[in-house]
C-alpha cells in the first residue's frame, strides 16, 4: 500500500469523485486487480466471450466482523459469487465489485479487503473488471459493504437445476458442513465462546469442472450458504417434487463445530457455509464423481450423506442415529439460541 | 465428542427400546387407554422431536408435552409490556434471544427492533449488566425469565448491580415456579397423565425434595430426567417399571447433576432477590396462584415494574386456541381446531407453536408427514 495511506481514513471526499476519489481508485483497486479491462478507466469493462451460454448472478456481503478465522469480507465476496456460478456448472470469468464505504473506515482496512479479493480471484481464475465507490456518512453502513457480480459460461451439453433430482439419486457433500456459521457465531464477541474453528470460505468452481469431468449425471449443484444444507436439500426436494433422506451418522461434522451448536442450541444443518456444495447425482456415477472430489483440495472431505427416496414430495427427512425419522423443515426466521 | 456421544449410544438405546416394549405390553390401563408420560420441560420435548424418539416406542406409550416451556407460557401482555419499556428512547432492552419472536396483542420484540428499538440478544443476565456499565446514559432492562433453572443467574446480577453502585441496570422479572404448575396440572379436570419426567435442570437447582406431593399425594410416579436420548429413555423405563409395580415413587436419573437436596449455593441468591407473587398469568393455563416471582423489597431499585410503572393487565389468548387442553394432555398437537390452518410457527397464534421448545411447533416442524415416510 501507497504510505501516505498509512494511519488515514475514509472520509466523505472519497467518494466525491474527486481527485481522493480516482487517487484512491488507482492506488488501491487498479493497482491490486491488475488488469487490462480495469485499467482502461472507461465507464464500463469491455470483454469478448467464448461460446456458449451465459451465466450471470449478483451478491451483496455484510459480514460483521470483517475478519473472521479463514476469511475476511473480501475473500467471501469473491467465492460467493464465484461460487453461485460454478453451481450451474459455468466456467466463472468476470466479476464486478460494487462497494459502500463508511465514514471513518482505515485505509488500511479497506487495502487488506481488495488484496484479498485478488487472491481469491487469482486462486478462482477470474478477473476483476469494473468497480464502483460511495461513501457513506458515519453510522448509514457498518464500515463496508460490497457487492460482486459475476458472469460465466455454461459448457454445451451441462444441464443442472434444482428441479432435475430423480428418486435413486444419491445426495453428497464436499466436506464437514456448518463450519463458517460457527466460526462467525463464535467471533462476535457477545456471546464469549471459543472454539478452534476456521470459515470453510473458498473457491468452488475447480471442484465442479472435475466432477463435471468425470460424471454427465450430475443432476443439482447448490452452494449451500445462508441457511445451510438443511435449505439448499428442501429448495432440491420443492423443486423436483421429490422426498429426500439423510442419514444423521454420515453427516460430516467438525467437533468442534459440534460443541458450539451444542451450546447455543443449534443445528448445524442450518449452519451457512461459504464453501461447500450439495450434489445430487445419479446413483451409477456416485463412486466415481465421489473420488473425482476427493482428489481435489475442496473435496477431500466429501462423502455421500442420503439419496432421494419415494416419498411425500418437497420433504427432507434425517434417519436419527436410533432409527427413527424426522424432519428436516425450511428455517422460519433465523435460528435464535434457545434459553436453556 | 466427549460427554456427548456417551449418552446418544444407539446400541444401549435399543437395549433399553427393547425393555421398554416389554414393560409397556405388560401394563394394561382401563378402557385400553394409552399410558401416558407428561415430559414437563420443553427441552425434554424438543429432545424427543430432535432425535425421534416416539416413533421407536410403542404404541400403547404417549408422551404429553407439558407446561415446561418458558417462552411458550408468557402471556401476550408481558410481551406487551416488553414492548412499552423497549419503546423509550433512553432504553436498551436486553433478553434470551428465543423470547424475541413471541407475539404479543400487535407485535414482538423483533417487529419493535426493525422498527428501531434498542433490543439486543444476550446469552447471560451478566452481559446485560455489562451492557448498563458500558453505557451510563442508558437505561439497561434485562427481560428475566425461565423456570429456577434461569433465577440464579438473574439473582446474582442483581446482586451484583446492588454491590458495585450500578443504578442504570432494572429486572423486568416473569420467571415463574414449577411446583405450583405441575400441581395445577394434577388438579384440572380430565387430566389423564399416569406418570411424570421431571425437569432435569430445574431439579438441579430445586433437587427432588420439593415433587414429593406428586407421589404422596397424588400417587403418580416421577423420574427426573436429563436430556438426551440415553436419559430420557433409562427416565421412561424407570416411569413404567414403577408403573407396572404399581408403585408411586420420587426417582433421580439424571444423578450425574441432580441431588435430592439440591444447590444450596444456586438457591440462596433466589431467597435473597425473589419473593412469590399472589398469582401469575400463564398463556394456555390461566392464572395460577404462586406460580411466579418478582424483586422483593430489599432490591425495589431495580424493579422494572416500578421504574417503568408497569400495568398489570390481563390480555387473553384468542378464544380459538386450544393450548390449555393440549398442555393437559387432554388434545393431540394435531387435535386442535387451528393447528397447522391459522396456527403455524411462521405466524403462531397459541402458546405451543412460539417456541421451538413448543409441543405444537416441535410437531409441525419436525413430525408432520413423518408417517408417511415411514411407511414407505
Amino acid at each position: 500500500m501507497n504510505k501516505k495511506y498509512k494511519g488515514k481514513k475514509i472520509t466523505m471526499a472519497h467518494g466525491s469523485g474527486g481527485k481522493a476519489s480516482s487517487d484512491l481508485i488507482a492506488d488501491i483497486f487498479v493497482n491490486t486487480f491488475n488488469n487490462e479491462y480495469l485499467a482502461i478507466m472507461e465507464d464500463q469493462a469491455r470483454f469478448d466471450m467464448p461460446a456458449g451460454r451465459l451465466a450471470l448472478t449478483t451478491d451483496s456481503f455484510v459480514v460483521s466482523p470483517l475478519f473472521f478465522n479463514g476469511g475476511n469480507i473480501g475473500k467471501l465476496a469473491i467465492t460467493g459469487t464465484v461460487n453461485d456460478l460454478a453451481v450451474s456448472g459455468a466456467k466463472p470469468l468476470y466479476l464486478t465489485c460494487g462497494l459502500i464505504l463508511e465514514e471513518g473506515l482505515p485505509i488500511e482496512t479497506l487495502d487488506k479487503i481488495i488484496k484479498s479479493m485478488q487472491k481469491t480471484a487469482e486462486e478462482a481464475g477470474v478477473k476483476v473488471v469494473c468497480g464502483d465507490t460511495k461513501v457513506v456518512e458515519r453510522g448509514s453502513a457498518d464500515q463496508i459493504f460490497i457487492n460482486t457480480a459475476g458472469v460465466g459460461v455454461i459448457a454445451e451439453g451441462v444441464e443442472i437445476h434444482s428441479s432435475s433430482a430423480c428418486v435413486g439419486d444419491k445426495i453428497i457433500v464436499n466436506g464437514y458442513i456448518g463450519d463458517h456459521g460457527a466460526t462467525i457465531m463464535q467471533s462476535r464477541a457477545e456471546l464469549a465462546i471459543s472454539a478452534d474453528i476456521d470459515s470453510d470460505c473458498q473457491v468452488l468452481n475447480h471442484l465442479v469442472q472435475k466432477m463435471l469431468s468425470v460424471s454427465d449425471n450430475i443432476h443439482s449443484l447448490r452452494d449451500a450458504t445462508r441457511g445451510g444444507v438443511a435449505t439448499v436439500l428442501n429448495e432440491i426436494a420443492t423443486d423436483s417434487k421429490v422426498c429426500i433422506s439423510v442419514k444423521e451418522d454420515s453427516l460430516p461434522i467438525r467437533v468442534p463445530t459440534r460443541g458450539v451448536c451444542e451450546i447455543l442450541g443449534l443445528d448445524p444443518l442450518y449452519l451457512a457455509n461459504e464453501g461447500t456444495l450439495v450434489c445430487v447425482v445419479k446413483a451409477e456415477d456416485a463412486d466415481t464423481v465421489l473420488e473425482a472430489m476427493k482428489q481435489t483440495k475442496e473435496g477431500e472431505n466429501a462423502c455421500i450423506i442420503g439419496e432421494v427416496v419415494d416419498g411425500p414430495e418437497g420433504i427432507v427427512a434425517l434417519n436419527t442415529l436410533f432409527g427413527g425419522n424426522k424432519i428436516i423443515d425450511k428455517l422460519i426466521g433465523d435460528q435464535l439460541p434457545r434459553i436453556c | 465428542m466427549k460427554y456427548v456421544d456417551e449418552f446418544r449410544d444407539p446400541d444401549k438405546a435399543k437395549k433399553l427400546l427393547k425393555e421398554i416394549d416389554k414393560l409397556c405390553s405388560e401394563i394394561t390401563l382401563p378402557e385400553d387407554r394409552p399410558i401416558q408420560i407428561m415430559e414437563v420441560c420443553g427441552g425434554h420435548t424438543h429432545s424427543i422431536f430432535r432425535y425421534g424418539l416416539k416413533q421407536l416406542l410403542p404404541d400403547n406409550l404417549e408422551f404429553v408435552h407439558g407446561p415446561g416451556c418458558p417462552v411458550c407460557v408468557l402471556p401476550r401482555s408481558v410481551v406487551d409490556n416488553c414492548i412499552r419499556i423497549a419503546e423509550h428512547d433512553d432504553v436498551i432492552f436486553t433478553t434470551f434471544g428465543d423470547a424475541m419472536r413471541v407475539p404479543g396483542s400487535t407485535k414482538s420484540l423483533l417487529d419493535v427492533k426493525a422498527e428501531g428499538g434498542d433490543i439486543r440478544m444476550v446469552y447471560s443476565p451478566l452481559d446485560a449488566l455489562t451492557i448498563a456499565q458500558k453505557n451510563p446514559d442508558k437505561r439497561v432492562v434485562f427481560f428475566g425469565l425461565g423456570f429456577e433453572t434461569t433465577m440464579p443467574s438473574t439473582a446474582l446480577s442483581i446482586m451484583q448491580a446492588k454491590k458495585q453502585g450500578i443504578d442504570n441496570f432494572y429486572l423486568f422479572c416473569n420467571h415463574i415456579t414449577i411446583i405450583p404448575t405441575i400441581k395445577a396440572v394434577l388438579d384440572s379436570p380430565g387430566m389423564r397423565i399416569d406418570g411424570f419426567l421431571g425437569p432435569g435442570h430445574v431439579s438441579l437447582i430445586i433437587g427432588t425434595q420439593p415433587y414429593r406431593f406428586i407421589a404422596d399425594d397424588y400417587h403418580k410416579p416421577l423420574v427426573a430426567a436429563g436430556f438426551e436420548p440415553l436419559d430420557i429413555l433409562q427416565s421412561v423405563w424407570m416411569v413404567l417399571k414403577q408403573l407396572k409395580n404399581g408403585e408411586a415413587k420420587i426417582e433421580n436419573q439424571y444423578s450425574r447433576l441432580v441431588h435430592e437436596e439440591g444447590n444450596a449455593s444456586a438457591l440462596s441468591p433466589i431467597q435473597e432477590v425473589f419473593e412469590l407473587r399472589e398469582f401469575f398469568e400463564w398463556r394456555g393455563l390461566g392464572s395460577i396462584n404462586h406460580s411466579g416471582v418478582k424483586v422483593n423489597d430489599k432490591y425495589r431499585a431495580f424493579d422494572a415494574e416500578v421504574e417503568f410503572d408497569l400495568k398489570e393487565v390481563t390480555v387473553t389468548d384468542p378464544d380459538v386456541c386450544q393450548c390449555g387442553e393440549v398442555l393437559k394432555g387432554v388434545l393431540k398437537p394435531w387435535q386442535c381446531k387451528v393447528f397447522g390452518k391459522e396456527c403455524t410457527p411462521e405466524k403462531p397464534l397459541g402458546a405451543l407453536m412460539v417456541s421451538t421448545e413448543g409441543a405444537c411447533s416441535a410437531q409441525y416442524s419436525y413430525a408432520q408427514n413423518i408417517d408417511l415416510i415411514n411407511k414407505k
